[in-house]
């Protein structure tokens, strides 16, 4: 793509559609709205604020998540982008939008259950999961840390898949 | 880095702000330590799924010390970047508590070792990220709920090799018996941290003790673990004494960017 320079310059709406162009460099059927990072857009004239949270501290996609939209944007002929990265309020798997959630389990990874509440809650028992492969909810938790700092790695009792889980956070 | 952070800098006297400063390196110092003793582990874990657990834990626990670090050369504003603080200091020079830089052991020394530990920072962000520094408050309500997944993962195991067969009681009782004394630092103000207890930038870690003493006692209970008694507590950690070890996992940590000075990826 090259910017036409006869096409007006994007406005705040159109920018928000070409963020949702941008994928998860590790979940790639989401796009970074459906994960909730984007936490506003901001323009000034000609310069774009866009300003994103991580979903966690370590995350290495932000990086590439940045870079992806800087590509995205200047695409469109915005040179002069400002990515601002903000932590509080700090991310949560509330903010993913219900479509994200559904493309999550088509994709095979189970969705957050109710984010609110449990995180913080070190004695509580862990949240009864539906297989993504099978449906079945009798499933059993392998591990809270799975192949990205975002997963949690279970396995479903009855078809025996291992599968991710999307933690609550 | 092509992103900017919107840092604030609290507005506090010259003094108060370089021991903000030394704070902020003493909460970036431990996270970067711990979080690479933990990484040392990966691809010798046990089974993979713990491997996979001790490397996000350290993913988790360097994203929090550049955080930090970040933050610290916003407070010095003499140019450094997050990079020379943590590659580019000497042992003396790093503030962290005698806990975290010790060796990894067997696997029951990393959990005891991750559990002391976890205990405390859990406790010690819900403080933070109440308290009157708002990007400290930032980090910290970042950092709270990965911390919860940590201690709930080191306090299961801490439950299982001390409920578990001979061998790994008789190894996590070695553990513990080479470790406690390294946990009194972590509740020790040195003086910096007694003068922004005043201000009420660091926490009271007396009304925080009671919480760590209680969550340990409910896990060793559970693990049907002794809380050990009136054991010698040793510090300096914080105050750049340390043990040997540190010195070893600093040539390891920082021999890139020694060597091959102002290299970037």
């Amino acid at each position: 793509m090259t910017p036409n320079n006869n096409s007006p310059f994007p406005t705040e709406d159109r920018i928000w559609q070409l963020l949702e162009e941008v994928s998860d460099p590790e979940v790639p059927v989401l796009s970074i709205l459906d994960l909730g990072i984007v936490r506003g857009v901001r323009l000034e004239g000609e310069e774009v604020h866009v300003t994103i949270t991580p979903t966690y501290s370590g995350c290495p996609a932000m990086n590439t998540i940045a870079t992806d939209i800087r590509l995205r944007l200047l695409a469109e002929g915005i040179t002069k982008l400002h990515i601002h990265n903000q932590l509080s309020p700090a991310w949560t798997t509330a903010w993913m939008s219900e479509a994200g959630k559904q493309k999550l389990e088509a994709y095979g990874i189970a969705p957050p259950q109710d984010a609110t509440g449990h995180v913080l809650n070190l004695f509580g028992q862990d949240p009864v999961l539906r297989c993504p492969h099978c449906q079945s909810t009798n499933t059993r938790l392998i591990s809270q840390f799975g192949s990205t700092a975002c997963k949690a790695h279970y396995q479903c009792n009855d078809c025996l898949e291992p599968f991710d889980y999307f933690k609550c956070h | 880095m092509q992103e900017t952070h919107t840092i604030v800098v609290p507005d506090v006297s010259a003094e108060v702000r370089q021991q903000l400063l030394d704070y902020v390196l003493q909460l970036a110092d431990t996270s970067l330590i711990l979080a690479h003793r933990l990484s040392e582990w990966c691809g010798h874990g046990p089974i993979l799924e713990q491997d996979l657990a001790m490397a996000n834990i350290s993913l988790d626990l360097l994203g929090e010390a550049r955080s930090y670090y970040q933050y610290a050369a916003e407070l010095e504003g003499r140019g450094r970047t997050e990079d020379d603080l943590a590659y580019l200091r000497s042992a003396v020079e790093y503030r962290n508590p005698l806990l975290v830089e010790q060796p990894n052991g067997d696997f029951a020394h990393t959990i005891v070792r991750q559990f002391l530990y976890d205990a405390f920072h859990y406790h010690l962000l819900l403080q933070l990220q109440a308290g009157p520094d708002q990007q400290l408050a930032a980090i910290a309500e970042k950092s709270v709920k990965e911390a919860a997944y940590h201690v709930k993962w080191s306090a299961e195991w801490i439950i299982r090799l001390g409920d578990g067969t001979n061998e790994s009681r008789r190894r996590v009782e070695a553990a513990i018996n080479a470790l406690w004394r390294y946990s009194g630092e972590l509740t020790t103000p040195s003086a910096t941290e007694q003068a922004l207890q005043q201000a009420g930038f660091v926490p009271d870690y007396a009304a925080i003790q009671g919480q760590i003493d209680e969550h340990v006692a409910r896990v060793f209970a559970e693990a049907t673990l002794p809380v050990p008694q009136g054991v010698f507590m040793q510090k300096g950690g914080k105050t750049g004494r340390h043990s040997e070890h540190l010195g070893y996992l600093l040539a390891e940590l920082q021999y890139l960017q020694r060597t091959y000075p102002g290299l970037t990826w």
